[in-house]
């Protein structure tokens, strides 16, 4: 059996006539870079929506670490209108709501960055390690887990020196240029302790000079966190270079999936995205 | 500056403080009009924290304060009239349900938690609301608490529509300062807490904070419950002050008194609220009495001045405010011996923690 982190079963997800990411089937295993792409409209935050809880499916499971953690509900009217494949397979309700999936070990970033605007580089990061909180609402207000604050700043601390976000600890972090911003995000995401990790367009926006670098950052976090990471991104050199394996989605189905060598010559993905006509 | 030496300097003007007051209050007589404006001020203060609290650091729009104040000012007064006095006072109902009194102190606390409960089975099905959504219901519900309230069946606990009186009260300032103060300092150190760094979280951006793995709807409960306790204090406060109370004097103006005061304070900042729920009292109980009678110089009647009038000024004042200083007095900022002092020594230290 391989070791799969993130498994995706027959997941579909339709929002009213829309089928906005239809049986998407796919694997992450453990320490892989995977990235998902896909022409826009393809479903590939729709899809980061679902395993994180954010919407729960029409039909189909997701898997974390060999358990399921999202299994489509049968609440609502669009589960009575699908009748798709797989309709009858997935019947549990499994729904759980983000925080819940944040603290099994799925961290993400958003495609347009969503900072805690009114807050500090350090408190955006300080924020993120209330999930591992030992204490309660009275030990915490009466200021009794004095330890655990030391040790959550502390860390706060070391993540910000490891990311190299130390001079920039006391500003406001929206008013950092761009590329921090971007590393920022994926500092408070690490600050959760994932072991997987999805990035939702990490160099969106960023220039050449700066996706160099997080091309760097990106590897270099794999291997410091024993991270798995899932990735949507649109720039095909970051793609293409640090991917071990990429699966194509165009209009909610997956098209291709495989090394960046097999997707980059695949009939398929070229018509996808060029819009040229299939002659078989 | 370091940390200790601000902690000796606000030490230090809090003594003062109380010794001033302290002094006020030997000095001048009982009956002197800066009493009833600094207690009812301390009273208005708390209050105005606690719906800071929500909306301000938790980003819940929520109007029931006047409410949970009523749910709080009711337990205290239902709790602590003397078994001696109850005939009297539920004459109405037999001498009432309830046969015993506390102590203040303990049916203070009672009431907070009293107005927790309420806002807890209240949060349930209102807290999935949104902005504007979230006001309305929560102003519904404070509405109907009062209805409820005065409602002749419940009149042997809590006797219906008339007025609650003879229970004991604290006649000195110094114990509305102290409460409050002390209620208020919970609050700053909540806000300080990983807890309240997670409702500014939800405050900036609920889905970011939802994936930072911040349970929403746990966190908004606890915001809404807590901050109501605290209204609920402040309501057995107010209730001690007047030392009668009445359901129809928590009146949904009441509420918007409180978010008045919290705007023009600056929505996001704990001095703020408390210096202006003092301007405010100071002006509409004292200084801008005036107003509301009419007044004559030689022969000629003032124009304007007559009994409302009052109400009007304050109605433009509102409209300046909220067209002009959008951030209030202070914005999100906080009035600390830090910010006055220490500007030059915290450059050079860059930082600090992150408490503010």
């Amino acid at each position: 059996m391989s070791d799969n982190v993130l498994k995706v079963e027959h997941v579909t997800m339709q929002f009213g006539g829309v089928v906005a990411v239809d049986d998407l089937n796919l694997e992450v295993n453990r320490g892989e870079i995977v990235s998902l792409i896909g022409p826009n409209g393809a479903g590939k935050t729709t899809a980061f929506n679902v395993i994180t809880g954010v919407y729960p499916p029409t039909n189909g499971a997701v898997s974390f670490e060999g358990k399921k953690i999202v299994e489509n509900h049968p609440r609502g009217k669009m589960k009575k209108l699908y009748t798709g494949e797989h309709a009858g397979d997935y019947m549990k309700t499994l729904m759980p709501t983000p925080d819940k999936i944040t603290k099994l070990g799925i961290a993400r970033t958003f495609q347009n960055i969503r900072l805690f605007k009114s807050q500090t580089v350090f408190e955006n990061i300080l924020i993120a390690e209330h999930v591992r909180r030992t204490s309660n609402l009275f030990t915490a207000t009466l200021h009794l887990n004095g330890a655990e604050e030391k040790a959550m700043r502390d860390e706060a601390d070391r993540l910000l020196g490891i990311l190299g976000l130390n001079d920039v600890r006391d500003e406001l972090a929206t008013s950092l240029p761009y590329g921090k911003q971007r590393r920022l995000e994926i500092a408070r995401a690490l600050a959760t302790k994932p072991s997987l990790l999805l990035l939702d367009e990490p160099a969106a926006g960023m220039n050449p000079q700066e996706t160099v670098e997080l091309t760097d950052f990106i590897g270099q976090i794999r291997d410091d966190f024993n991270l798995t990471i899932f990735m949507i991104e649109h720039h095909m050199d970051l793609v293409m270079e640090i991917s071990e394996r990429i699966y194509v989605l165009d209009f909610g189905r997956l098209i291709s999936h495989g090394t960046p060598e097999v997707v980059q010559n695949d009939p398929k993905v070229i018509s996808a995205y060029l819009g040229v006509q299939e002659d078989e | 500056m370091s940390r200790k030496t601000e902690t000796v300097i606000n030490v230090v003007l809090i003594g003062a403080l109380l010794l001033v007051l302290f002094i006020l209050e030997q000095t001048l007589p009982s009956t002197h009009m800066i009493f009833t404006v600094l207690k009812k001020g301390a009273i208005y203060a708390l209050v105005a924290v606690s719906m800071n609290l929500l909306n301000g650091f938790t980003g819940l729009f929520s109007l029931g304060q006047a409410g949970f104040m009523l749910v709080g000012a009711y337990t205290y007064g239902v709790l602590t009239i003397p078994v001696a006095d109850r005939a009297n006072v539920y004459m109405y109902f037999n001498g009432g349900l309830i046969q015993f009194a506390l102590h203040p102190i303990i049916a203070i606390v009672l009431a907070g938690v009293m107005a927790g409960i309420f806002a807890y089975l209240i949060g349930l099905p209102v807290l999935r609301l949104k902005s504007d959504y979230l006001a309305i219901a929560t102003l519904g519900f404070a509405e109907i608490i009062r209805a409820i309230f005065q409602w002749d069946k419940l009149g042997p606990i809590t006797n219906g529509s008339n007025l609650l009186r003879s229970y004991p009260s604290y006649k000195s300032l110094l114990f509305y300062f102290i409460a409050s103060g002390v209620c208020i300092a919970l609050i700053v150190m909540l806000i300080n807490s990983t807890y309240g760094r997670a409702f500014k979280a939800i405050r900036d951006d609920e889905v970011a904070a939802e994936a930072m793995g911040i349970n929403l709807a746990h966190h908004k409960q606890i915001a809404f419950v807590v901050s109501s306790f605290f209204a609920g204090v402040s309501g057995a406060l107010l209730a001690m002050y007047q030392t009668s109370v009445q359901a129809a004097m928590f009146k949904s103006a009441m509420t918007y008194e409180i978010l008045l005061i919290v705007v023009i304070g600056g929505i996001g900042s704990i001095t703020g609220s408390c210096i202006s729920s003092f301007l405010f009292i100071i002006l509409s109980e004292w200084v801008l009495r005036f107003l509301d009678s009419e007044m004559y110089i030689g022969d000629v009647r003032v124009p304007l001045l007559r009994s409302g009038f009052r109400k009007v000024v304050f109605a433009v004042i509102i409209m300046i405010i909220v067209l002009f200083f959008r951030k209030g007095i202070m914005g999100t900022n906080e009035f600390s011996v830090r910010r006055i002092f220490g500007r030059s020594a915290d450059k050079k230290a860059k930082g600090g923690s992150a408490n503010e």
